[in-house]
């Protein structure tokens, strides 16, 4: 009789990154779920304006432009940080996030600054529920983003004292999702809310 | 403990980065382009600029997310397609109800 | 009194004789446990072996003592919301005046869908699901302490509103513009609002745990077709959790932006569409009822097949019945709002939808009747529940097909035949299938069965309690009574609300009858203990393990090779077998993690609430804070010895009458019912 000697030791611990990242992009998909009623709120809000601004008079196209750019640039290196640590370079990992921190951290200066000037000029959320939706969906997306950014603080500091892990490269695999996951959902924001209501 | 080597979301290479981000440059610069131009009309403005929304978002998919169909890309594509039609149904459905009853009621 | 926010000490009911009774009886019920727990010194077994356990098997146990107690608070609402109809009828009042009354019927349906239906669902997955797939335990469970604890909190935080404020009174849907500030300025609410948040959060990590679980974690040769049938269903439900939940998230955090931030996405004024509420509130509440029937299908599936005998009929189309009800799911919500106004276009669509999900729920019941034919049935109070279930819950889908044209709805929406309608299938359908599921798999948790007389006259009781209670509101329902009425003024109506509230009181006696289940079953155990983990002959991996099972669950991972994978084993005669030599297992370690999050979640909650803004932080800084320990937290698993696990596996073989050191390749003949294996040596 042959006993089924449980699994290898090792293979568990090789499985539980793997693992560790399907749950995280199970937890993804209910996150894009989350955007989706955001999305749908926008679409079924944007034009109840109450009387006030509308898409047109308050977007700036050039100013999306350069939050685009910043946004996209930061996806790819955090592309280019993940292959650094898939050939164990640390340093090459803490630049490439560091600079994908700055053009991160530059998207959420340019749209605080954006959602400073809308409420100053009294065009804030309570004005009417186009600018609720407005709000409650591009600042779902920058909260998220700022999440990002206390997460891959957190991760460079964990590089830093402790190099390269297994378990630093699951959490870096996982950061990766979430944030190329949230330049997805960016294009869908440039798209319906602030191109077409330039239109 | 030595790295290993998670196959979950496939591996980059700097080139496949390098296609995916000029593809989206790409694909956001025209869209900007034509509503910041103006001179289409609007169903056509629209079209496009959600016709160039969705070809980025594979463009992202592909090659930053790494989401294929081989063995070990399956799942989380599968998943993705099923997340998506879930999302059509509820905006779809939902832009319907409203703007239904909304005509309805004459807003 | 910035310290306090809104809080002062006039939330607390005094001047209220009927709260200030529950809240004495309550608190000295509690005082009364803690108590006990004192006197018999068990404070730390609590603490190590169930409060910072990560075993999904204790997580289980524990999910559904928060079910049931849930259970007792809900029915009690529901006494009080029958006794209050039967009484107030033609000038009287009664004895709930609306401002109490209308938290009675909101707290009501919050918890039992929310606090009851959920957490027994989720506890019965924890403690089967695992074992059924042949894994040791869940893909993260740390995670699953969590989900746990944060249902904790947000119970205590709407009981927490009986005694400190009041609670939401605007129905368990919280419709606006009546849950928005200028109609519900107090903080009812806003304990709705972040106790279902809090939760939601915790249950949507348990479904991504246990989609990553049944993927990932299955024994080798089991296929993901061949997952018994309740693991399955389980499964479904999850990826309706998944897809449904943060529809929810999002919802209440709109209502939650337009009560504290003067947001207007559903308010009457500067363009805010409440009608949008409702329609995102139903796109996650009607995925919500199937989440909560398809696991009780599940169990009536494995109850019909272990009790006949027979391998249950159509395995493969159940699975895809199941799936289909799922996606279709997501294309019926509007079949609860036909009469808001979106037209008979929108409404035919929905309508015909509704319909269609009768055709694959219509499969799965033949296919139980089908497993039945010419099958040897043991009529077990299981199998009685399934039973009443069959014909309980079928008449209910048949009122749901019925209301499911739009015209006909027109005229039922919120009667009271819609009230009837949907107890009908819950209770019918999850309910009876959740109790099912206590019975059938007490004996796997705990080691001994549970008294079958009590069990059996707990079903009489519910059975003909919920005919009492339910059959005269399609009556009424039919005569134009409507939901949520404080008090009657129609002679009519008097006699079908007598009915009701007699029925109410069955099935009062049906729960007698079920606690003092609990307290016989314990004080009998010795006489009714499981030796052989098998008491019912089943076909499930769950009944090859010891009741309870080892903490591992599996000393050797098991070799699966066809659906009803432990009676193909049985039959092969290797359902037994004692290896020569055991390897280290891997465990997880426990955690307080879980907990302390919990205790920062019900202090964010409450300060959220109370508007209490330092208190706030305090807690999500918490939150954040503990997260981090926990992920920086190396010393978090161990391993068990080989020489521990033969000592646990020897005794378990000992108590099956299986001699360890006289062991050799058994020729075993298969198992009769509750026996184990005969070996001959």
């Amino acid at each position: 009789m042959t006993s089924t000697v449980s699994h290898a030791i090792g293979h568990e611990h090789h499985d539980s990154g793997s693992q560790t990242v399907l749950g995280f992009w199970f937890y993804l998909m209910t996150d894009c779920i989350l955007f989706a009623t955001a999305f749908a709120t926008y679409a079924v809000l944007y034009r109840n304006t109450a009387g006030g601004v509308s898409g047109k008079d308050i977007f700036d196209l050039q100013y999306v432009a350069v939050e685009t750019a910043a946004l996209l640039l930061s996806s790819i290196t955090y592309g280019f940080a993940m292959i650094s640590g898939q050939k164990g370079l640390r340093s090459g990992v803490m630049t490439w996030l560091a600079v994908t921190f700055l053009f991160g951290a530059v998207f959420i200066g340019m749209e605080l600054n954006e959602f400073h000037h809308l409420i100053s000029e009294g065009n804030g959320p309570g004005t009417s529920a186009f600018l609720s939706a407005f709000f409650g969906l591009v600042g779902l997306h920058g909260l998220h983003v700022t999440a990002g950014l206390f997460w891959m603080a957190v991760l460079m500091f964990e590089a830093a004292r402790t190099g390269l892990t297994g378990r630093l490269m699951t959490r870096l695999n996982c950061l990766s999702l979430f944030w190329h996951f949230l330049d997805v959902v960016w294009i869908c924001v440039f798209t319906v809310v602030y191109l077409k209501g330039a239109m | 403990m030595s790295q290993s080597h998670e196959a979950v979301a496939g591996h980059g290479s700097v080139k496949s980065y390098l296609t995916g981000f000029l593809l989206s440059v790409f694909l956001t610069i025209i869209p900007f382009w034509m509503v910041m131009k103006g001179g289409y009309t609007r169903q056509v403005t629209t079209l496009d600029i959600f016709a160039f929304a969705v070809v980025q978002i594979v463009i992202h998919l592909k090659y930053f997310l790494h989401l294929d169909f081989t063995k070990n890309g399956r799942l989380n594509s599968f998943s993705f397609l099923f997340t998506a039609m879930v999302i059509v149904m509820l905006v779809g459905l939902s832009v319907w109800i409203i703007t239904a009853a909304d005509t309805l009621m004459m807003r | 009194m910035l310290l306090l926010g809104k809080l002062t000490l006039d939330a607390i009911p005094y001047k209220e004789p009927i709260i200030m009774g529950a809240l004495s009886g309550a608190g000295l019920m509690g005082l009364a446990v803690m108590a006990l727990i004192t006197k018999f010194g068990k404070w730390g077994y609590l603490w190590n072996e169930w409060l910072t356990s990560v075993d999904h098997k204790k997580i289980g146990v524990m999910y559904i003592v928060v079910a049931l107690i849930m259970l007792l608070r809900g029915f009690a609402d529901a006494l009080m919301m029958r006794t209050q109809l039967a009484m107030a009828t033609n000038g009287h009042m009664g004895i709930f005046p609306p401002e109490h009354y209308d938290q009675i019927f909101t707290a009501h349906g919050v918890i039992m869908i929310i606090f009851m239906a959920m957490p027994f669902m989720t506890g019965l997955m924890n403690i089967v699901v695992p074992l059924q797939i042949g894994a040791r335990d869940v893909a993260f469970p740390f995670l699953n302490s969590l989900s746990f604890w944060l249902l904790v909190s947000a119970v205590v935080l709407v009981n927490l509103s009986l005694g400190v404020g009041n609670f939401a009174r605007t129905g368990w849907v919280a419709y606006p513009p009546l849950s928005e500030l200028g109609f519900s300025p107090d903080v009812g609410v806003d304990y709705y609002t972040w106790a279902l948040q809090i939760s939601g959060i915790g249950t949507t990590l348990t479904a991504i745990n246990f989609l990553v679980t049944v993927i990932k974690m299955r024994a080798p040769g089991m296929k993901l077709m061949e997952m018994p049938i309740f693991t399955w269903t389980c499964t479904w439900a999850n990826v309706l959790i998944a897809a449904s939940f943060p529809i929810l998230t999002g919802t209440l955090a709109m209502l939650s932006l337009d009560r504290y931030l003067g947001f207007h996405f559903f308010t009457s004024e500067a363009g805010g569409n409440a009608m949008m509420y409702l329609n995102l509130f139903w796109a996650w509440g009607h995925p919500e009822v199937y989440i909560l029937v398809l696991p009780a299908f599940g169990v009536f599936s494995e109850v019909i097949s272990t009790f006949t005998g027979k391998r249950l009929f159509g395995h493969k189309s159940m699975i895809i019945a199941s799936g289909v009800i799922s996606i279709l799911g997501f294309v019926v919500w509007l079949h609860h709002f036909f009469t808001m106004g979106s037209g008979a276009d929108v409404n035919a669509f929905f309508g015909i939808a509704t319909m269609v999900i009768s055709v694959p729920t219509g499969v799965k019941l033949f296919n139980w009747l089908f497993t039945m034919y010419r099958g040897r049935l043991r009529f077990t109070s299981p199998v009685l529940w399934t039973l009443g279930f069959m014909v309980t819950f079928s008449i209910g889908g048949m009122t749901g097909v019925l209301m499911a044209v739009p015209g006909a709805d027109f005229v039922l929406h919120n009667s009271l035949f819609l009230i009837a309608h949907f107890h009908n299938t819950i209770i019918g359908g999850a309910v009876f299938g959740y109790l099912a599921g206590f019975t059938f798999w007490f004996p796997k948790a705990f080691g001994f069965k549970l008294n079958e007389k009590l069990g059996k006259a707990a079903f009489w009781f519910w059975q003909s309690g919920f005919y009492f209670a339910f059959m005269p509101l399609y009556v009424l329902g039919f005569m134009g009574m409507t939901r949520r009425l404080n008090h009657t003024n129609n002679p009519a109506w008097d006699p079908w609300l007598y009915l009701a509230c007699f029925g109410a009181l069955l099935v009062a006696c049906g729960i007698g009858c079920q606690l003092l289940q609990i307290a016989v079953s314990i004080r009998d155990r010795k006489q009714n203990l499981d030796l052989s983990g098998d008491p019912w002959d089943g076909h499930t991996l769950e009944w090859s393990t010891s009741s309870p099972p080892p903490v591992y669950n599996f000393a050797t991972l098991p070799q699966v090779q066809d659906i009803d994978a432990f009676t193909d084993m049985k039959e092969k005669g290797v359902a037994y077998q004692v290896p020569e030599v055991y390897a280290p297992i891997h465990m997880p370690r426990n955690t307080a993690a879980g907990l302390v999050i919990g205790g920062f979640a019900t202090a964010l909650g409450f300060a959220l609430i109370w508007h209490i803004w330092w208190l706030a932080i305090v807690g999500l800084v918490g939150i954040i804070g503990t997260m981090l320990v926990r992920a920086y937290d190396s010393d978090r698993d161990y391993y068990i010895q080989p020489d521990e696990i033969e000592q646990i596996e020897r005794l378990r073989f000992e108590r099956m009458g299986i001699d360890v050191d006289d062991y050799s390749e058994p020729e075993t003949t298969p198992s009769k019912p509750g026996q184990r294996p005969v070996t001959t040596a």
